[in-house]
C-alpha cells in the first residue's frame, strides 16, 4: 500500500495577537499534518491555541492576529497566498464548520440562498443548477422536506438542523479537508451523537479528511485516527489515537484523561429531614397575545412535577435544552410563579410573595451556569460576595462583612486578596468559585446549581465538583443539581430525575438509573453520552 | 403585517389625543395670551378680539371646540397672522420644509453609510481616523455656525450659491440649506454605521462567509452591510420626523419660508392655534415614521414578525 499522502502540512506555525498589554503568542511554532481521508483530532482545553491554529490556516484570525510559518496545502503555503487565490481554496478545497450553529448562519438570508452562494461561486453553475445541488446537499445531511427548508430562515430551525445546514455548506464543493471546530459542543447530547454519526457517514461517502478541534475526549476516542494534544500553544503529545488512550506519555495528556469526574454520592439516611418539597408543580408561560393580537399560546414548561429534597441530598435534574429543568429549579425557589404546592422546611411557600420570601432567600441560594455573565463587572469580588449580607444581615459592620468575605473565599479555595479585584481578572473556574462563595457566605440550607460546570473545561469541572462535594459534607447542604452532563451528574447526585418536555420520564437512585435505565428516552440519553464504541471503522 | 399596521394606526389615535390634550393645556398654563403682547392694543379691541376667537369661554369649552374643529380637519385661524388659517400656512410651508428635510436625510443616509462602512473596514487605520475626525467635527459644530460659513464661502467669496431665499424652489437655492441640515446627520449616521458595521463584521456568520471563500464584495455588502443597517433604520424614524418638519435655524438664516420657524414664533407669541397645529403635524410625522421604521425592520430582518 502506498504511504498516505499528506495534504495539509502545518510547519512551525506561530500565531500572535497584538493586545494593549503587548504581543501575546497563542500558537508557538507547532507542526501538524493531515493525510488524505484520515481523521485528525486536535485536543486541548480553552486557551490551548487549538482553534487559533485552524483559524490561522484559514486566514480567519481576528484583525489583531498574525500568523507566521507554513500552512502548506498540497505544496502551496496558504499564509502567503493572495486573497483571491486563497478564496479558491477556502470553501472549495478546505472548508470549516464552527462551534456556534445558532449564529454561524446569516440570519437575514434563507437557507437556500446561503447554500447556493458558495456553489455558484466555486463551480460557476447557473442558478437552477446550483439550486438542484443545494437540494441534493440538504438530502445528503438528512434535512427533512428540503424543498420547503430551502425557503426557511436560520431562526426557524433548531441548533442541530442549523449545524446540518452548516455541514451541507461546507461540503458543497466536495472539499479535501473539513475542519470541524467543536462542532457539537453547543448541542444537546442526543443531537451531538446524530451530528457525529452524520459526519462519519459523510466521510465514508465522500472520503474527505476531517480535522476535529475539540475538548471532548469522548469524540476523539470514537472518531480520530490520530491525535494532537495541545497546551498553551504547543503540541505536547501526538500519535495514533489508540496508543494515546492506552498509554499517554505526557503528564498533561494523562491529566486530561483523568479529568472525567469520578466518585459517587451516598444517599442521605431515609429519615433525614425534608428541606424542600414540591408537589404537582406546574409552570405555564404565555406566549404572544395582547391588544388585537388574538389568543396567546400557552406553553407548559413544567408539568406536574413532584420532588422531595432531603438534608444532605443531591438530586440531579437531567434533560436536554427545553426540557424545563432550569424552569423547575427557579419555580422551586419561587423565582417564577407556579401552581402546585411548594414547602420549604415546614413552611408552605406556594403563595409566598417577594416580601415573605425575602428572609427565606438566605437559606435557598442559586448558582448559575455562566460564570462570565452572572458577576457584575463593575463590582469588586468583595462587593459581589458580600452584597447578600447587606440584605440578610444588615447589622454586620463593614469589618465583619469583610471578615466573612475572607472566610467565604478561603472556603472555596481562593486567595482572600481576590476580594479587592474585579471579576474579569479571573478565569472561568475561579469565577465559578466566586459565584459559589457568594451563595455560601449566607450559610444556606440548599443551593440550586444550574449547570454550574457546563461552561468550564473538564479539568476545572472536576475541581468544582470536588469543591461542591466538600462544601456539602462540611455544611450538610442539599443540592438541586441541574445539568445535561451525565458524567458530572453521576459524580454529584445520589438521586436523579430525568426530564423531557416538562415531564419526569424517569427518576430513581443514581446507580439504578445509570445501570438499568427503563424509559427509552433515558436509554437514548445514556447511549449518546457514554457509549464508547467507535463510529468509524476505517483501517 | 397589514393587520399589524392597522393595529398601530389604531393605537395612534389615543396617542394623538393625549398629545393634543397635553399640549392644549400646557400652552394655556403659560402666562399671557395671543393679544396681550407689547402691541399697544386698546382694552376694547383686545376684548373684542378675544370674544371673536372664543377666548373668553371657559377653558374646557374652548378645548371641546378645538377638538371638534380638529376632528373636522380645521386647525382654526392663526391669531397672529389673521389673514391665514393654520391649514393654509402649513399647506404653503410644509412642502418646502419636507423637500429640504428629505433631501438632507437621503444625503445623510447615503454619505453617512458609505463613510461609516469605509471607517469600519479600515478600523484603527488612517481611513477610520479621518472619518471619525470629520464625524466628530460634524456633530460638534453647531448649525448656526455652519450656515453662515456656507453663505460666506459659497455665497460671498466664490459666488457659487445664492446667500439665501427660496427662489421658488430652484435647485441652487436648496444646496446651502440642505448641506447645513445634512452635515450633522451625516456625522451621526457615519458613527452609527461604523459601530454597527464593526460589530457585524465580527459576527460568526461573517466568519462563515469568509471560510466559504466568498468574495469580499459579497462578505461586506451582502452579508455584513444588511445586518449593520438596522440601527440606521431605527435612527431614521425620529430623524426623519425632525428633519421634515423644518428647522428654525436653517430656515431663518437662509430666509426659507418653511414651517420650522412657526413653532418658535408661535410659541413666543402665544399663537395657540398655530402651536397646536405644529404639535399635531410633528406628532403625526413621528408616529408615521416610527411605523415605517418598524415595517422596514421586518423587511430587512426575517426574524422580526409582527403577526
Amino acid at each position: 500500500m502506498a504511504p498516505p499522502e499528506t495534504i495539509l502540512d502545518v510547519k512551525d506555525l506561530r500565531v500572535r495577537f497584538r493586545t494593549l498589554d503587548g504581543s501575546v503568542e497563542a500558537v508557538k511554532g507547532i507542526n501538524i499534518h493531515v493525510n488524505a481521508g484520515e481523521t485528525v483530532a486536535v485536543v486541548g482545553e480553552s486557551g490551548s491555541g487549538k482553534s487559533q491554529t485552524m483559524m490561522a490556516a484559514m486566514s480567519l484570525l481576528a484583525s489583531n492576529g498574525e500568523a507566521s510559518g507554513h500552512v502548506d496545502y498540497r505544496g502551496r503555503n496558504l499564509l502567503t497566498l493572495s486573497k483571491s487565490e486563497l478564496n479558491k481554496v477556502r470553501g472549495r478545497k478546505i472548508s470549516m464548520i464552527f462551534q456556534e450553529p445558532m449564529t454561524s448562519l446569516d440570519p437575514l438570508y434563507s437557507i437556500g440562498n446561503q447554500l447556493i452562494e458558495p456553489i455558484r461561486r466555486h463551480r460557476g453553475l447557473n442558478a437552477a443548477e446550483a439550486r438542484e445541488e443545494a437540494l441534493k446537499l440538504l438530502r445528503l445531511v438528512h434535512i427533512p422536506d428540503p424543498e420547503r427548508r430551502m425557503k426557511s430562515y436560520p431562526h426557524e430551525m433548531s441548533g442541530g438542523q442549523r449545524q446540518r445546514v452548516m455541514i451541507a455548506m461546507a461540503l458543497a464543493n466536495d472539499p479535501d479537508i473539513l475542519i470541524a471546530d467543536e462542532p457539537t459542543t453547543a448541542l444537546d447530547v442526543t443531537i451531538q451523537a446524530q451530528i457525529l454519526m452524520l459526519l462519519a457517514e459523510l466521510q465514508r461517502k465522500l472520503g474527505m479528511a476531517i480535522v476535529f478541534i475539540t475538548h471532548d475526549l469522548g469524540i476523539v476516542r470514537r472518531f480520530a485516527d490520530r491525535v494532537y494534544v495541545m497546551r498553551q500553544g504547543e503540541v505536547v503529545e501526538e500519535g495514533e489515537a489508540e496508543a494515546i488512550f492506552a498509554n499517554p506519555q505526557h503528564a498533561y495528556t494523562r491529566m486530561l484523561l483523568a479529568a472525567e469526574p469520578t466518585g459517587t454520592k451516598a444517599p442521605p439516611p431515609a429519615n433525614a429531614p425534608v428541606v424542600l418539597e414540591g408537589r404537582d408543580v406546574e409552570v405555564t408561560f404565555k406566549i404572544g397575545g395582547g391588544f388585537l393580537a388574538g389568543e396567546p399560546l400557552m406553553l407548559r414548561a413544567v408539568d406536574h412535577i413532584s420532588i422531595r429534597l432531603q438534608r444532605n441530598q443531591t438530586i440531579g435534574i437531567v434533560g436536554e435544552s427545553g426540557s424545563g429543568k432550569s424552569t423547575l429549579g427557579r419555580a422551586l425557589l419561587r423565582l417564577l410563579p407556579s401552581d402546585g404546592l411548594i414547602r420549604f422546611g415546614d413552611r408552605d411557600i406556594s403563595t409566598a410573595d417577594r416580601q415573605a420570601m425575602r428572609p427565606l432567600r438566605r437559606q435557598m441560594q442559586l448558582v448559575f451556569q455562566d460564570p462570565f455573565g452572572s458577576l457584575s463587572p463593575r463590582m469588586t469580588v468583595g462587593q459581589v460576595i458580600t452584597e447578600g449580607l447587606l440584605v440578610h444581615e444588615p447589622n454586620l459592620s463593614g469589618k465583619q462583612r469583610d471578615q466573612r468575605a475572607v472566610e467565604a473565599l478561603r472556603e472555596v479555595g481562593l486567595d482572600p486578596n481576590a476580594r479587592n479585584r474585579y471579576p474579569h481578572e479571573f478565569s472561568g473556574g475561579q469565577r465559578q468559585r466566586i459565584a459559589i462563595a457568594r451563595a455560601m457566605i449566607l450559610k444556606p440550607k440548599m443551593v440550586v446549581l444550574d449547570e454550574p460546570t457546563s461552561a468550564l473545561d473538564r479539568s476545572v469541572q472536576k475541581q468544582i465538583v470536588e469543591l461542591l462535594r466538600k462544601l456539602q459534607a462540611d455544611h450538610e447542604l442539599s443540592y438541586l443539581f441541574i445539568s445535561h452532563d451525565l458524567a458530572v451528574v453521576r459524580a454529584m447526585a445520589d438521586y436523579i430525575i430525568v426530564m423531557k418536555q416538562g415531564k419526569i420520564v424517569e427518576e430513581g437512585p443514581t446507580e439504578a438509573i445509570f445501570s438499568n435505565p427503563q424509559a427509552p428516552y433515558t436509554q437514548t440519553l445514556m447511549n449518546a453520552a457514554i457509549d464508547v464504541t467507535r463510529f468509524r471503522l476505517s483501517a | 403585517m397589514l393587520r399589524y399596521v392597522f393595529r398601530r394606526l389604531l393605537t395612534a389615535i389615543p396617542t394623538l389625543f393625549v398629545i393634543v390634550t397635553m399640549a392644549f393645556f400646557l400652552m394655556r398654563v403659560a402666562p399671557g395670551g395671543p393679544f396681550n403682547q407689547e402691541r399697544g392694543l386698546s382694552p376694547e379691541i383686545k376684548a373684542n378680539l378675544e370674544a371673536q376667537f372664543g377666548l373668553n369661554d371657559p377653558l374646557w369649552l374652548q378645548y371641546v371646540h378645538y377638538l371638534g374643529n380638529l376632528l373636522r380637519g380645521n386647525f382654526g385661524p392663526s391669531y397672529n397672522m389673521p389673514d391665514f388659517t393654520v391649514t393654509e400656512l402649513f399647506a404653503k410651508g410644509l412642502p418646502i420644509s419636507v423637500q429640504l428635510g428629505a433631501s438632507a436625510l437621503i444625503l445623510a443616509l447615503l454619505l453617512g453609510s458609505v463613510l461609516g462602512t469605509i471607517a469600519a473596514l479600515n478600523q484603527n487605520k488612517l481611513g477610520d481616523y479621518t472619518v471619525i475626525a470629520l464625524a466628530t467635527a460634524g456633530s460638534t459644530i453647531p448649525t448656526f455656525v455652519i450656515a453662515p460659513v456656507i453663505q460666506l464661502l459659497f455665497g460671498l467669496t466664490w459666488k457659487l450659491l445664492p446667500i439665501g431665499g427660496w427662489g421658488d424652489g430652484a435647485f441652487i437655492n436648496k444646496v446651502g440649506p440642505v448641506l447645513t441640515l445634512a452635515l450633522p446627520q451625516i456625522a451621526i449616521v457615519a458613527r452609527l454605521m461604523r459601530g454597527s458595521m464593526i460589530e457585524s463584521l465580527r459576527s460568526h456568520h461573517i466568519r462563515t462567509a469568509r471560510a466559504l471563500g466568498l468574495s469580499d464584495w459579497s462578505v461586506v455588502v451582502k452579508h455584513a452591510l444588511r445586518g449593520a443597517v438596522l440601527p440606521i433604520v431605527s435612527f431614521t424614524g425620529p430623524a426623519a420626523a425632525a428633519l421634515l418638519t423644518g428647522s428654525v435655524i436653517v430656515e431663518t438664516i437662509f430666509s426659507i419660508p418653511g414651517v420650522g420657524r412657526y413653532f418658535v414664533d408661535a410659541a413666543l407669541n402665544r399663537d395657540y392655534t398655530l402651536v397646536m397645529g405644529t404639535v399635531v403635524v410633528i406628532a403625526i410625522f413621528t408616529i408615521v415614521f416610527n411605523l415605517i421604521v418598524d415595517v422596514m425592520y421586518a423587511v430587512v430582518d426575517p426574524r422580526v414578525r409582527y403577526d
